[in-house]
């Protein structure tokens, strides 16, 4: 059946604090300053380093069936969506009609990624932990549509893009995933190659309206 | 601003996100060692480049990252139709044609009458 192995990168017991781990943002957040939140801020900006993102690639129905079995979550019904669990800390978005990009607390991903694979047996399907290539940053207040109005060309009045929708879009010059996990906040997936870039850009995006970065 | 519809994703995207990929429905020789050279060549480089109708490849390149085609005009720029990968096109050189044609014979039709109209009402 399935040969499923997990392969755990972490550095852990005696070898724990070896390598220092880093959020692609943390030389930024040095060079470039983080902001505090003033009285006059309408927009937060905070990242989620360190989460698991997982890119599942397959049919959606055998994944579907292996995702309920391991997180008991189903795959969104519909192109461009995103679901979360019932706590939110765990989410599954529609990437293209053959994959979807999975985001659970940091250090779930390797469990998951062999459960997942258990769970999938000899189906034809694709699991790939991109996690060190990608981190989430999260925007966050009334100005945050604001915010990405002065950086993407996508519509993100909330009549075109309702909670529970996700895409990825042009950002300034760079690519991101653009996600609305719930009303007032928004969620963006940047590549580590971008992310300083991004950043830079929210902080300059964001200076008109007192863009705070929490920490 | 100028929107493209994917049909994988659902919805019109800005035009930055897509990136053209030459003409549709170009497919492999089955068996490249029974290929001429001259019929290799036609495979390899050869296009057409069509005034009007022509069926292209196109990705969407920063978004769903899929390939589809459309059928667009290349005179006015129209997109006629968009489709998915393995999907044949509805409009044609010679069906839009055809259409066309009796688009404006419809006009004319309709000029003729409203004419004899005018004639009567005068
Ligand atoms: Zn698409």
């Amino acid at each position: 059946m399935s040969n499923a192995q997990q392969f755990d990168t972490r550095l852990v017991g005696e070898h724990a604090g070896e390598i220092a781990v880093e959020s692609p943002l943390a030389y930024s957040m040095h060079r470039s300053g983080a902001p505090k939140a003033k009285a006059d801020t309408t927009v937060t900006l905070r990242e989620r380093a360190f989460l698991g993102h997982l890119t599942l690639r397959g049919g959606a129905i055998v994944l579907d069936e292996a995702l309920r079995d391991v997180l008991g979550m189903s795959l969104p019904g519909e192109p461009l969506g995103l679901v979360q669990d019932e706590a939110g800390e765990r989410s599954i978005q529609w990437m293209s009609p053959d994959e979807w990009l999975l985001i659970v607390p940091g250090g779930e991903e390797f469990d998951v990624e062999r459960r997942l694979r258990e769970a999938l047996g000899d189906a034809h399907f694709a699991i790939s932990n991109v996690s060190g290539g990608q981190t989430l940053l999260e925007l966050e207040g009334e100005a945050a549509r604001e915010v990405l109005m002065k950086s993407v060309a996508y519509d993100v009045h909330p009549r075109h893009f309702p909670v529970g929708k996700g895409v990825t879009t042009v950002f300034a010059k760079a690519s991101v995933i653009l996600r609305r996990p719930s009303e007032e906040r928004w969620e963006l997936v940047v590549r580590r190659s971008f992310a300083d870039y991004t950043y830079r850009w929210l902080l300059d995006a964001g200076e008109e309206f007192g863009v705070g970065v929490e920490r | 601003m100028f929107y493209i519809f994917c049909p994988y994703c659902g919805e019109h995207r800005e035009e930055e996100e897509f990136h053209p990929k030459g003409q549709a429905h170009i497919s492999r020789p089955e068996d490249p060692e029974a290929t001429s050279d001259e019929e290799w060549g036609d495979y390899l480089f050869f296009r057409d480049n069509p005034r009007g109708v022509h069926h292209e490849l196109w990705v969407h390149a920063v978004g769903c990252r899929k390939f589809f085609n459309i059928t667009r005009h290349t005179v006015s720029y129209e997109i006629l139709e968009v489709y998915k990968m393995g999907e044949q096109p509805s409009i044609t050189a010679e069906n839009y044609a055809a259409q066309q044609g009796a688009a404006s014979a419809d006009k004319e039709r309709n000029a003729s009458q409203a004419k004899h109209q005018e004639g009567v009402r005068a």
